[in-house]
């Protein structure tokens, strides 16, 4: 017992602040990319180079950043060698709509709060389902990581449970294989209305790395309505706590934000 | 003399495709049953398209304590005689042959499916209808209380898809069947048609726990055929981020096991430093998992000396923090009675099914290619090879334990003396019609990748081995006489990946 208090004692609290403060992320961090029109020369170079979609070129010839296709890789940034594409350490990124993750300058439409009715019913108390079909196993770690004492994704009235029957909403990972797709429909038919769809990664979100490749669907787009597209390669913990949180608009506002960041220094 | 000498295989070394033997069925057989037999292991066993109507079966050796590999190959056509009977851990290699090229192994005791897909790799066109598997015939058990019990694919938490079929007794279970392919994505099709800068990010996905292990197994097996010599810091630099990715594994793991015998105090805290060592990924990458750093000729990112001063001084502090937690755990009487004696491998079982890792030195099979084959930076600095002999939930638990303390010593030894030098080289071309295999030890165990490139430098066949791929046996042969309610501590203390068996 003794020894327990000690390690208790020892491991202290370990908590984020989030979502208050601003969160610190090392200078490496590639979280949300910005695209510099000013520095794009049109010289088409990026496309040969670029091992996503992250800039698609639109039929009026403009270049669009497509966040939901980023895998977030250095490659990509370097795909343009004028410097036109840079990552930032923005980590909040998640969209209510496919569009939103679409932009032509870094600035994307993130995700709104949900109408009252469903802020009433899931605001306080969110019961989500994991589906994973067809996904490499990192936005379920990141998933698990929710759960953990940092960030605690509880303290929201967030949980993730063991039925769909008990579920207001499934998480939905990875680029939806042959192999799964039986078992999305399933889950997702058995998971009572009203009900969220969730989708996470770049490979529920396009396919990801896999996009093109037989063996998957791409993404779940074309099998359910969704509500939440959260992009990453995985999406950092707090990009899906941030998402959850806009989405249930439980997220203080900016201005609050900020204010509060002054007052309170965040833990790292 | 080895039946082997003078191919001058070695983990990441490329030799001339040419040099592979062709060996007649019955000489094949022959050289691959007398080599198990005498010591050697099976790496890799894969089929690849020869001609309108053939497929060249190769195998890949390895002799642990000597470092060597072999390699030897055969043209079959829609069918041959399965070594199975003979070498039982061939078993599943077969069974995925069957799969991927659609020849039959005649004599096999169970051709099942190992993803449940139309063959990828296959000398003819597919047939009409292929792609549609007849329902896989699971094992069943009939008797007075028997009864079964079907699990996944979608599971009760945050978990890859898998399918489990119990046959149980009450509460015991008399076997298992897993089904597994619900995360078959198409990776090896994938890495053979795509350009390598897509490619990595594809190897990098493989199993997205295992991120540094997957792509230095990438980059090493392009690196030998393209001649690229890594620097001394590159190779420090993969060593580094190879070993982090075990801490936070390791360390999740043992959280994981504390969790599913509900001790919370370690399932917190060591969840909590699972994630320091992701950050530590994160400070050198950007990425929690060490994505975008591990590319052909090098590393994306250096680790310049405030860096490493200030990741050195986070280990220390790591290290001070896990001691009395894992003694917490594993000093507890109630723990130890949890764990002991449940989900027993024998090292019989361990050496007949191929098992590697983790699984394996914790029964006595000290299999360790950082020891065994050595490559990078592991051909100068050492890590002890840590060993169990139970072979149950607790030596599994205790190897990591011992794997956590060394890998904290030895990154933080390695930070101290990182070598000077560029940290990236221009990686060249692949040479054309060579075979290179590239072994890591990740940190579930051997991850295995062969490459083999045509007359033009391109990849004309890419297997991928994850550990899971054979130690999915393991876990099923560990299960029966546990209860039902001891398989997820069981399946934990293996914790293999789905995606990496799936590809």
């Amino acid at each position: 017992m003794l020894r327990f208090l000690k390690a208790r004692l020892r491991q202290r609290t370990r908590t984020s602040e989030f979502p208050r403060g601003t969160p610190e992320f090392p200078d490496r961090f590639r979280g949300r990319p910005v695209f510099e029109p000013s520095r794009c020369g049109d010289c088409a170079a990026c496309r040969a180079r670029m091992p996503s979609d992250l800039l698609q070129i639109t039929p009026a010839g403009r270049p669009v950043l497509d966040l939901g296709a980023c895998l977030f890789s250095p490659e990509e940034a370097e795909a343009c060698s004028s410097g036109a594409i840079r990552f930032t350490t923005e980590h909040a990124m998640a969209a209510g709509a496919r569009e939103g993750l679409r932009s032509t300058t870094g600035e994307f439409q993130l995700a709104a709060a949900l109408e009252r009715k469903a802020r009433a019913l899931f605001g306080r108390s969110l019961r989500l389902r994991s589906v994973v079909a067809g996904s490499c196993g990192g936005c379920e770690a990141e998933l698990t990581a929710l759960g953990n004492v940092v960030f605690d994704m509880a303290r929201f009235g967030i949980q993730f449970v063991a039925s769909p029957r008990h579920a207001d909403g499934i998480v939905i990972t990875g680029a939806v294989s042959t192999n799964m797709r039986d078992a999305v429909l399933r889950t997702y038919e058995a998971t009572p209305e009203p009900r969220l769809v969730i989708a996470v990664g770049a490979c529920a979100i396009n396919g990801g790395p896999f996009r093109g490749s037989p063996e998957v669907g791409d993404g779940v787009a074309a099998e359910l309505p969704v509500d939440l597209w959260v992009p990453g390669c995985p999406p950092h913990p707090l990009t899906l706590l941030d998402g959850l949180l806009r989405l249930l608009g439980r997220l203080p506002d900016p201005q609050a934000r900020r204010a509060a960041a002054e007052t309170t220094p965040n833990k790292r | 003399m080895s039946r082997f000498d003078g191919l001058g295989l070695r983990n990441r070394r490329s030799i001339p495709w040419a040099a592979v033997p062709e060996e007649p069925m019955s000489g094949f057989r022959e050289s691959v049953v007398s080599a198990i037999r005498s010591g050697w292991r099976m790496v890799a066993y894969f089929g690849m398209h020869e001609g309108s109507e053939t497929t060249r079966l190769v195998a890949v050796l390895a002799r642990d304590e000597r470092g060597e590999l072999g390699a030897t190959s055969t043209v079959v056509g829609d069918r041959y005689p399965a070594l199975t009977p003979e070498c039982s851990e061939l078993h599943y290699f077969e069974r995925e042959i069957a799969e991927q090229c659609a020849v039959t192994p005649e004599g096999h005791p169970r051709l099942l499916p190992v993803r449940r897909h139309p063959p990828d790799h296959a000398s003819r066109p597919r047939p009409a209808g292929a792609g549609v598997h007849p329902p896989y015939a699971f094992s069943q058990v009939a008797g007075h209380e028997t009864h079964e019990v079907a699990v996944g694919p979608v599971h009760a938490g945050i978990i890859e898809p898998g399918h489990f079929r119990f046959q149980a007794h009450g509460e015991e279970i008399l076997g298992i069947e897993i089904m597994l392919g619900y995360q078959h994505r198409g990776v090896e099709t994938l890495l053979e048609g795509v350009e390598r800068d897509r490619a990595v990010l594809i190897a990098e996905s493989i199993a997205g726990d295992t991120v540094i292990g997957h792509a230095g197994a990438f980059c090493s097996a392009v690196e030998a055929l393209a001649r690229s010599r890594k620097t001394p810091r590159a190779q420090a630099i993969r060593g580094i981020a190879l070993e982090l990715e075990r801490l936070a594994n390791h360390i999740g793991d043992l959280g994981a096991i504390a969790g599913d015998i509900a001790y919370q105090p370690a399932a917190a805290y060591f969840g909590r430093m699972r994630g320091e060592c992701l950050n530590l990924l994160m400070t050198v990458s950007g990425n929690r998992y060490g994505r975008g750093l591990v590319r052909p000729g090098g590393v994306r990112f250096d680790i310049p000396p405030e860096m490493a001063k200030e990741m050195s001084e986070r280990l220390h502090g790591l290290r001070e923090e896990l001691a009395p937690v894992a003694n917490l755990m594993l000093d507890n009487a109630s723990v130890q009675s949890r764990l002991e004696g449940v989900g027993v491998l024998s090292a019989r079982q361990c050496l007949e099914l191929g098992i590697v890792g983790v699984a394996a030195r914790a029964c006595e099979v000290p299999r360790d290619v950082r020891h065994d084959h050595p490559y990078g930076l592991f051909r100068f600095a050492h890590i002890p090879v840590a060993t169990a002999w139970a072979g149950d939930v607790l030596a599994r638990s205790l190897v990591r334990w011992l794997e956590i303390q060394r890998s904290v010593d030895f990154v933080i030894e390695q930070l101290a003396g990182l070598p000077r030098g560029e940290i990236r080289v221009e990686c060249a071309g692949l040479r054309p019609s060579e075979l290179a295999v590239s072994m890591v030890e990740g940190w579930r165990g051997e991850i295995a990748h062969v490459a083999v490139t045509d007359d033009r430098g391109r990849l004309r066949r890419y297997k991928v081995v994850d550990p899971s791929f054979h130690n999915w046996s393991g876990l099923a042969v560990a299960l029966p006489g546990n209860q039902i309610s001891d398989f997820p501590m069981c399946n934990k203390s293996f914790n293999l990946s789905y995606a990496g068996h799936d590809l």
